[in-house]
């Protein structure tokens, strides 16, 4: 035995499935009558978006008085909500285009998924913006549309910055997931027996055959689309830390907040993605394509991205230190020692520590662990927008104006609202369309490559492991 | 359909289904090998090789994703000149009209947007999608191209195609399944 053994990777695809069972496992899921838990969670999942709808018809009849916003801190709950569903989407572009441009394969089995969840998860995250200015129909001012004085906005304002960014994000990612879905719809739509169906996904999936010159064309464009939107996703938090960092707010005025905000993005967004996965997978029965394995990459993501955002916790209060700002120091101090001390500490527990776990082989591979871990991810990273939002605002230049911020039930009930309409969208999403990116996911088993069938009688030959020769030194 | 008289049917080419990738990836070897250019391979996924195996070119798709991208990158400028230099400029806290720095995520935000309609809908534009009316739907077997079936299929219209020699081609190259498909006018 040598030291260096050589260990093949696990299958992506476990048990022995070939291309018309896994066409079965996915598709039989939009084929059958709904199941009656999915009516129940619909009902639930209507019932939190009714209680968001109504906390917007009352703060537009009301005006923002209704939230807990004061003086000095006029960016509550929104802006925190709104980073904070920004950055759950992040992992869906990340896992769709940047691991596709690395040839991760292992993508495939997650990747429709994280892909409805980022779109879904930006939807959240602009209903933020769009109420909280207050004067809803006022909105257009921030398309570039002249307004009743015949003026433009204002393209020097990082808000207008956010409203390009997070329009285009939304835009890409819709485009990018429609395209993943046009061979998979074709599949349902010669699948489907009934009227209804074979009308709406023919229609949806474009007259899709399986034609290798589409295919060609088509994964030239899935490269070009990945390509595209990786930067995208880098410059989507990018901007919004820039809300923060282009002002003059001490503890906001920093240029580490452009690569910290994308990595607590990419943090969150895979611990909800592995919240969302481990549910589903066990409700519809996909263990074989969503396997362990995949589970323990993305906590691997988890941990890289946790210690980023750690080391730039620690670094934000060395900087304090080291530019001998008194401000900057004085608003590090409150945050760990000050009135909000309990919300910096609650970050600092979830973000720092808990991703910590996860160097334990042990802990990485166990569902129940992770899905624990995947939820104080989630909590530690609404935490963190909310330390970076409230206590730089709470306490700025002039203790005169300081003020404790606490959030009203309106603050609360839109919050928890914007749930009813992600799940609302999940659980459609999860009834109509392939959880599974169908051709891409019969793409990595070795039956799709020509290379893996015998050059004579043309049968499938399971792939044989090359292990390589130990190089023995001659002396 | 079986019903129909001979007179508004035209024979559209003859469809043969193979058992595996490696299968479609010779017959399409073997295709390109007898000179037909006017057919087309089908399988549920993009299969490794296949490009090489039907001789197909390089796609036009990056140029026009550039061209797209080129318009968005200009597109950009020129709104935001034309808006706060030219046709309502306003003095922000001193900060120059032209103020280019400031534009960048903008510029930036329009070009990869702009790459990304070049992108999708320029596929869709070289594909000749959407196109829901084709002579293959018809057939019944076809269904399997998206789910585990692999097929070639011929075009009449190809300058060489003579029914009886497309046959014994395909069928050389090993065909589970062979079938004429035919348009209905």
């Amino acid at each position: 035995m040598s030291k260096y053994q050589y260990v093949p990777e696990p299958a992506l695809v476990k048990g022995n499935h070939d291309f018309g069972s896994l066409t079965r496992l996915v598709t039989d899921i939009n084929l059958r009558p709904t199941p009656k838990a999915w009516y129940l969670a619909m009902i639930a999942a209507n019932g939190l978006l009714f209680v968001m709808l109504g906390a917007i018809a009352y703060l537009i009849w009301e005006g923002t008085g209704i939230w807990g916003l004061n003086n000095p801190v006029g960016w509550g709950w929104a802006i925190i909500n709104f980073v904070w569903w920004v950055g759950i989407g992040h992992a869906g572009t990340l896992i769709s285009a940047i691991l596709f441009l690395f040839r991760q394969d292992w993508r495939t089995a997650i990747n429709r998924f994280a892909e409805a969840m980022t779109i879904f998860a930006v939807m959240c995250a602009g209903v933020f913006p769009a109420i909280h200015v207050g004067r809803i129909w006022a909105i257009y001012w921030v398309f570039p549309i002249p307004n009743q004085m015949q003026m433009w906005p204002n393209f020097n304002s990082p808000l207008l910055w956010d409203v390009f960014a997070v329009s285009t994000y939304f835009t890409v990612s819709l485009l990018f997931w429609y395209v993943g879905l046009v061979p998979d719809l074709a599949t349902i739509r010669d699948r489907a027996t009934d009227k209804i169906r074979k009308y709406a996904y023919g229609i949806f999936s474009l007259g899709w055959t399986g034609s290798n010159r589409h295919w060609w064309n088509y994964e030239k464009a899935y490269m070009i689309l990945a390509g595209l939107a990786t930067p995208l996703v880098l410059s989507v938090h990018t901007i919004v830390s820039f809300d923060f960092a282009v002002s003059m707010i001490p503890g906001w005025h920093t240029t580490i907040f452009p690569p910290y905000f994308v990595a607590g993005a990419i943090f969150s967004g895979f611990a909800m993605v592995l919240t969302l996965m481990i549910i589903a997978r066990k409700i519809y029965g996909m263990k074989d394509i969503m396997t362990d394995d995949h589970m323990e990459k993305m906590n691997i993501v988890i941990m890289v991205t946790g210690s980023m955002v750690g080391f730039a916790y620690i670094m934000e209060f060395f900087i304090a230190w080291y530019s001998g700002v008194e401000y900057e120091k004085a608003i590090f101090l409150l945050r760990a020692t000050g009135p909000y001390a309990w919300a910096y500490w609650t970050m600092m527990a979830c973000n720092v520590f808990s991703p910590q776990f996860f160097w334990f082989k042990k802990l990485r591979r166990s569902v129940g662990f992770t899905f624990f871990i995947s939820i104080v991810v989630n909590i530690g990273m609404w935490f963190e927008r909310f330390v970076i939002t409230v206590t730089s605002l709470a306490n700025d230049y002039l203790p005169s104006s300081w003020d404790y911020y606490s959030p009203t039930i309106w603050d609360i009930l839109t919050y928890v609202g914007t749930f009813g309409l992600f799940f609302t969208m999940f659980l459609a999403f999860l009834r109509f369309l392939p959880m599974i990116a169908l051709a891409e996911i019969k793409a990595v088993i070795p039956q799709a490559d020509p290379h893996n069938y015998d050059e004579e009688n043309k049968e499938f030959q399971a792939p044989q492991v090359k292990v390589p020769k130990p190089q023995v030194e001659k002396v | 359909m079986s019903n129909q008289t001979e007179q508004n049917r035209s024979l559209y080419g003859i469809l043969a289904e193979f058992r595996n990738p490696k299968e479609l990836t010779d017959a399409a070897r073997l295709v390109v090998k007898s000179g037909y250019s006017k057919f087309d391979t089908f399988s549920p996924f993009p299969i490794h090789g296949m490009d090489k195996a039907m001789n197909l070119k390089k796609s036009k798709l990056g140029w026009i994703v550039l061209g797209h991208g080129l318009l968005g990158f200009s597109g950009a400028i020129a709104m935001m000149y034309f808006m706060s230099v030219l046709d309502y400029p306003i003095n922000i806290s001193g900060k120059p009209f032209f103020n280019a720095p400031a534009w960048v995520p903008i510029t930036f935000e329009l070009t990869v947007l702009l790459s990304a309609f070049g992108a999708v809908f320029g596929m869709f534009f070289l594909n000749g999608l959407p196109k829901l009316h084709n002579p293959l739907f018809s057939v019944e077997r076809f269904k399997k191209a998206t789910d585990d079936g692999f097929f070639v299929c011929i075009e009449a219209e190809d300058t060489q195609f003579e029914e009886s020699a497309v046959k014994k081609l395909l069928q050389d190259a090993g065909a589970t399944h062979i079938e004429e498909v035919y348009d209905e006018e």
